[in-house]
């Protein structure tokens, strides 16, 4: 017999009520951990993903969208911008490194995306198999993509007019796989890639040769600080292209959506609260219930400190049993959240992993616990033994 | 093995108990007697520290085993488990070896994993008794002890406090307002009412 030992026995005693208590709990510190969970892996992939390039430059329109089809590969481009107009950005004195994109196309939902060596270079891609594309219509696979797809090296395969599934396929322009990468954690892992060429090839069959040449964006890496404050407006204030910066329009996204984000998020602090004073009204039934029990303990010798840690434990059982519940709960909807993501090749966030505010979660519910069991465990700290000893 | 000298309890206005000398020695057997309201609770209260009395002096030996009148018995632990919460609350050792030795002491050997609500009436009496014993009192209390017994019941519950203050070497004093005890105890404390 202990403390613990006591407690537990109280909370078995009355299984429903418990197991109310802790399901209130454990469902607010799930969904804190979901959130939690999903804007740490979205915000590291983003920040993986954006790492390096300072600018997008492509055709007018919103540059969010331009941001989120151009480097996160998660919008469809507004359009395409003339190969003339991008070969001269990618010339300025301000412009460090300019890498072309050319996209419309995709297999089995993976986007496919003609651009130069650079583009696998500047995500630190190494080959796992075969080797890069050398000529048109040569195709190297993401490491998710070609896992996905079961394509290996030396295998054929047509892509799909648009960037989702059900287009039109390019059967007369088949691509040879020649190479597969090596996972890098980034969207570079979901991308099929090729030569700029090989998208005018495919997209220019059958149609009169020699019409001017388009590519979709061009990622932008600056010469020096000073292209942040003119390049972008230079390159808007032209008829053509539009520059828009991942970094501001990331924390654009995350503004927007963090609305969304701090409503679900009061909501799991509203239901951790709600089991908080759950666990104080069934304390406080509590005290009326074991009146009798409490004044017996008393009478075999315990202390009123003794009482008092017995209210305080039984909470704190409670309340660490639903926040591992509630921390267990969230990891596996966020695996199962994971799942569905990666199977609509989508940004991908898991369930095993850690984030380190989990641990102030645990906190946050001990401290609910025992301050919902403080004004209960005094109560019962204070029971006077004598008179409920003689009323029986 | 206990000692009452002047003591007088109130609630506001209303003196509940007053004795002038109230004392006893190892081994002892009192019957407490009188109606209800007589002060007779208040007096098992005050020796078990339970109630401080308005005024005198109470000296009693430790540690005190008590059997109340409802026996109180935790309903969410076990036999055996109520027995070992009385050395736990008391901040003795907990020795499950002395819970199995009291239990089979009371004819209760084979109810050690029982719940309270699984026990006859007499039977959790008998927990309850094992239950005061535990701590090898020296001072044995038990309120009301034979209220709503038989005859037979009766009888064997005094036999059964006996036996175990016996056992112990405590001093039991047995509170009631029950008239049937009275031949058995040679030393009688009568309060009015």
């Amino acid at each position: 017999m202990n403390l613990p030992g006591i407690s537990l026995a109280y909370l078995r005693a009355k299984p429903l009520a418990t197991a109310l208590n802790l399901l209130l709990l454990a469902l607010g510190i799930a969904t804190i951990t979901v959130l939690m969970l999903a804007t740490q892996q979205i915000e590291e992939r983003m920040g993986r993903d954006a790492r390096g390039i300072d600018m997008v430059a492509g055709a007018k329109g919103s540059p969010m969208q331009l941001v989120l089809s151009a480097v996160f590969h998660l919008d469809a481009p507004a359009g395409n911008i003339p190969l003339a107009d991008a070969t001269e950005l990618a010339r300025h004195r301000l412009v460090k490194r300019a890498i072309p994109l050319a996209l419309g196309d995709s297999y089995r939902g993976f986007r496919i995306v003609g651009t130069n060596h650079d583009y696998p270079a500047h995500y630190g891609a190494r080959i796992a198999a075969g080797s890069l594309w050398t000529t048109p219509m040569q195709a190297v696979l993401g490491a998710e993509a070609a896992r996905a797809t079961g394509l290996r090296v030396g295998a054929k395969f047509a892509g799909a007019h648009g960037l989702g599934d059900g287009g039109e396929e390019h059967e007369e322009e088949p691509y040879q796989v020649v190479g597969i990468l090596a996972p890098t954690g980034t969207v570079i892992d979901r991308v099929v890639l090729t030569s700029v060429e090989s998208v005018w090839e495919v997209h220019e069959h059958g149609k009169p040769p020699g019409g001017p040449r388009e590519v979709t964006a061009l990622l932008v890496q600056y010469a020096s600080p000073l292209a942040a404050a003119t390049l972008p407006r230079a390159v808007n204030a032209g008829p053509t292209l539009q520059a828009a910066s991942p970094a501001y329009e990331s924390a654009r996204l995350f503004r927007m959506l963090g609305v969304g984000v701090e409503v679900l998020r009061a909501f799991g602090f509203v239901l951790v609260l709600a089991a908080g004073l759950s666990v104080f009204i069934a304390l406080t039934n509590a005290l009326q219930e074991r009146r009798y029990d409490l004044a017996v303990m008393r009478m075999l010798g315990a202390t009123r400190a003794k009482l008092m840690g017995l209210l305080l434990v039984e909470a704190l059982a409670l309340s660490a049993a639903g926040a591992l519940l509630g921390l267990a709960l969230g990891h596996v909807l966020m695996e199962v959240l994971g799942a569905a993501l990666r199977a609509v090749q989508q940004v991908p966030v898991t369930g095993w992993t850690w984030a380190p505010g989990e641990l102030w979660l645990l906190v946050l519910a001990l401290g609910v616990g025992a301050l919902a069991a403080l004004l209960p465990a005094w109560r019962a700290s204070r029971a006077e033994v004598a008179p409920v000893l003689a009323e029986g | 093995m206990f000692s009452l000298k002047g003591v007088r309890h109130r609630y506001g206005a209303r003196e509940v108990l007053s004795l002038e000398r109230f004392e006893a020695a190892q081994g002892d057997k009192w019957l407490v007697l009188g109606p209800s309201g007589s002060g007779k609770s208040t007096l098992l209260h005050i020796l078990a520290g339970l109630l401080h009395p308005t005024s005198g002096t109470v000296e009693v030996a430790r540690p005190i085993g008590i059997v109340p009148q409802k026996l109180h018995l935790i309903a969410s632990l076990s036999v055996e488990q109520n027995l070992l919460l009385a050395q736990y609350l008391a901040g003795a050792k907990q020795e499950p070896a002395r819970a199995a030795q009291v239990l089979a002491g009371v004819g209760m050997a084979d109810r050690a994993g029982d719940r309270p609500h699984q026990l006859s009436h007499g039977q959790a009496q008998r927990v309850a008794v094992a239950r005061a014993v535990m701590n090898r009192p020296k001072l044995l209390i038990a309120d009301e002890p034979t209220s709503n017994l038989d005859d037979a019941h009766c009888a064997a519950a005094l036999d059964l406090l006996e036996a175990q203050a016996a056992e112990c070497g405590a001093t039991l004093i047995v509170a009631t307002h029950d008239a049937r005890a009275k031949p058995r105890f040679a030393h009688r404390l009568e309060l009015g009412a």
